[in-house]
């Protein structure tokens, strides 16, 4: 096997210009598809740590129906303080749970005292929630951070604060709908004002869980959702399909279930976004097969033509047809090894440099989000792989044309 | 002893609807250590009977045997084993491949076609470049040396195997009169040193002269098989 890679490098370097030619694009082919895989990876993850860090959770438990009729947000499909127990007693047992947090959505009508418009509004246990959202406090523009929000306190959304020109400390009063129909309000100081971004509940204020209660005259401990935070991300689906499992299992006198649970993914239309960014991955991935297939086909044929009398003298002297086979196909498997390690080479330095170089972009209202690009090595060894395999391939119809070329014909070739 | 043995062999050539007969039913024995010559116009059919020798092409009817083997139905892969332990081969273009160096060349068969063991094969190919006079030549590669001894480093190349029978396709063809003559004595000092017997394909007199038994092809046909001025048994 030495002496067969030794001949097919020495074969391949008899044709120095060609080889370095066919060895760069399949270089640009994987240094494309690794730099589209770090900087859209990068993006995704940002993106989507954005939205469960600071807004959805990994995972939200609803009573069943409230998420179709969420735009209203409906007191009466709340989960009751019998039911939030059942689910706090199962999250509780949860070792993949690193924190949940039990929320009230609710509508109100926001006055400054001589203008009035409409606010949705999160209401939370401050703890709990920094722990299951905690870049939340990092969406505070204006205002104290620490300790998210205090009794009597709310935090509004950007654009209600320049609407209505309201500033940090001013008095305003919130009106609610109740349950049973009735209208409470209530006077609340301004702590601060909250950055929106993109997304179900983006642009909701936040106010204390206990002055919502007050507020809607609730007297249980009952909450439209539980935001839910796991210890690792990728076992998202696992936790998710354990949960629904266990909660599917929870039904109500007539047989149905209780209870519906949702990912990040079916709550955020980002996510559409990121399947979007895995398509054009997968996309690009295989333009990179159809570059490397084409080009080391191309030039496996350009040598197996060129040589045709040198194949029909080493078949003439007894190389037997499986040997002159695994020498083109090293040929084309070298080719392959040569542009990856050269690609994955400049991939991982234009990585280095972008990080060094600390790019920003926009995204939406949020402005210059610091891009850090990274690439795992099982991504590498996938696309490495990828690029080896299709070589192989793309050698073997040239290679099997050699190892089945008639000797006679071949030598008499000129 | 008999090493080539060829009873009523004929092939035939399919040309579109027209069958051609390049070899009409040829009968002839040849013994080891001998030194060969085919001869006869162009499309008499001297390199097809070489190649049908050479284990390269089947003949179409009747039996031909070479070292004790019947070779007239033989598929792709055996006849490849059966060439690389029997048989070397000497092309009137040198055939050697550029991208090795003289004892690459020469080691080639040893390492892709047979399995020597490292220490005995460079052992076995210096002995071989030493005995072809191209010893100080074995880091060169073929671009790098004249005909004549590319043609020494290709019989170095036939011989390396210790093949019993070595196949010559005009190899004199490409070469002035001088090394002609070199290259033949050379051939011959090798089939007087190793036992290998030579057949050659040739219409040059001097190989002509110089071998033993001459058998003389006329479309297709052996027409004659005589004792050249090399040898001295018909």
């Amino acid at each position: 096997m030495r002496n067969i890679v030794k001949i097919a490098a020495r074969n391949l370097w008899r044709y120095k210009r060609r080889t370095l030619l066919t060895s760069l694009l399949i270089t640009l082919g994987v240094v494309s598809v690794l730099l589209f895989v770090s900087v859209s990876g990068s993006f995704r993850n940002m993106m989507v740590g954005q939205i469960t860090d600071s807004m959805i959770g990994h995972i939200q438990i609803h009573k069943k129906g409230y998420l179709s009729s969420m735009d209203s947000l409906p007191l009466d499909r709340n989960l009751s303080e019998k039911q939030v127990k059942k689910i706090r007693k199962l999250l509780a047992d949860n070792s993949d749970i690193k924190a949940f947090s039990s929320r009230i959505r609710l509508g109100a009508m926001f006055s400054n005292f001589s203008e009035t418009t409409n606010i949705r509004l999160a209401a939370v246990n401050p703890e709990m929630e920094m722990k299951t959202v905690p870049l939340l406090a990092a969406r505070i523009l204006k205002g104290k951070k620490d300790g998210l929000i205090g009794r009597g306190e709310v935090l509004i959304p950007e654009l209600i604060a320049k609407g209505m020109k309201v500033k940090i400390g001013d008095s305003i009063v919130l009106v609610a709908n109740n349950k049973d129909g009735s209208v409470n309000g209530q006077t609340f100081t301004v702590r601060g004002v909250l950055e929106g971004i993109s997304g179900p509940g983006g642009r909701d204020g936040v106010m204390h869980i206990q002055d919502a209660r007050e507020l809607l005259r609730i007297d249980s401990k009952e909450v439209s959702e539980v935001a839910i935070r796991l210890k690792d991300m990728d076992r998202l689906q696992m936790v998710y399909d354990g949960l629904k499992q266990k909660l599917g299992s929870i039904k109500n006198k007539k047989g149905k279930p209780i209870f519906e649970i949702h990912t990040w993914e079916k709550l955020s239309p980002f996510y559409n976004i990121a399947r979007m960014i895995d398509l054009l991955t997968l996309f690009i991935k295989v333009m990179l097969v159809a570059i490397v297939l084409v080009s080391i086909m191309n030039v496996m044929i350009m040598a197996v033509y060129e040589r045709i009398n040198e194949i029909g003298t080493i078949a003439a002297i007894g190389t037997k047809p499986g040997k002159i086979m695994a020498l083109f196909v090293t040929e084309g498997l070298l080719l392959g090894i040569l542009g990856t390690v050269f690609g994955v080479a400049l991939s991982l330095g234009g990585i280095a440099w972008m990080n060094a170089s600390g790019l920003s972009f926009n995204f939406g209202r949020q402005k210059g989000l610091l891009l850090a690009p990274t690439i795992g090595a099982t991504e590498i060894i996938i696309v490495a792989g990828i690029v080896v395999a299709i070589a192989v391939l793309g050698s073997l119809q040239p290679a099997i044309k050699a190892a089945r070329m008639d000797p006679i014909k071949a030598l008499r070739h000129i | 002893m008999t090493l080539v043995e060829s009873r009523n062999i004929t092939k035939v050539y399919q040309a579109g609807e027209v069958s051609v007969k390049a070899i009409k039913e040829v009968s002839f024995t040849i013994d080891e250590a001998s030194f060969v010559a085919f001869v006869g116009p162009s499309g008499s059919g001297k390199s097809t009977l070489l190649n049908m020798i050479g284990c390269l092409d089947p003949p179409t009817s009747g039996t031909l045997r070479v070292a004790e083997q019947d070779i007239s139905d033989m598929g792709r892969s055996r006849a490849a084993d059966f060439r690389g332990k029997n048989i070397g081969f000497v092309f009137q273009d040198f055939n050697l491949i550029p991208v090795l160096s003289v004892f690459e060349n020469v080691e080639y068969p040893l390492i892709m076609v047979q399995d020597w063991a490292s220490d005995k094969r460079r052992k076995r190919v210096s002995e071989l470049l030493e005995a072809v006079g191209v010893a100080d030549q074995t880091d060169k590669y073929p671009r790098q040396i004249s005909g004549g001894q590319k043609q020494r480093v290709a019989i170095a190349r036939a011989l390396v195997t210790n093949a019993p029978l070595v196949l010559a396709d005009e190899p004199t063809a490409n070469l002035d009169r001088k090394t002609a003559e070199r290259i033949i004595d050379l051939m011959k000092k090798m089939r007087d040193e190793f036992g290998t017997t030579f057949i050659f394909s040739t219409h040059d007199p001097r190989v002509v002269k110089n071998a033993e038994i001459i058998f003389t092809l006329e479309d297709g046909r052996l027409i004659r098989q005589h004792t050249g001025e090399g040898g001295n048994h018909a």
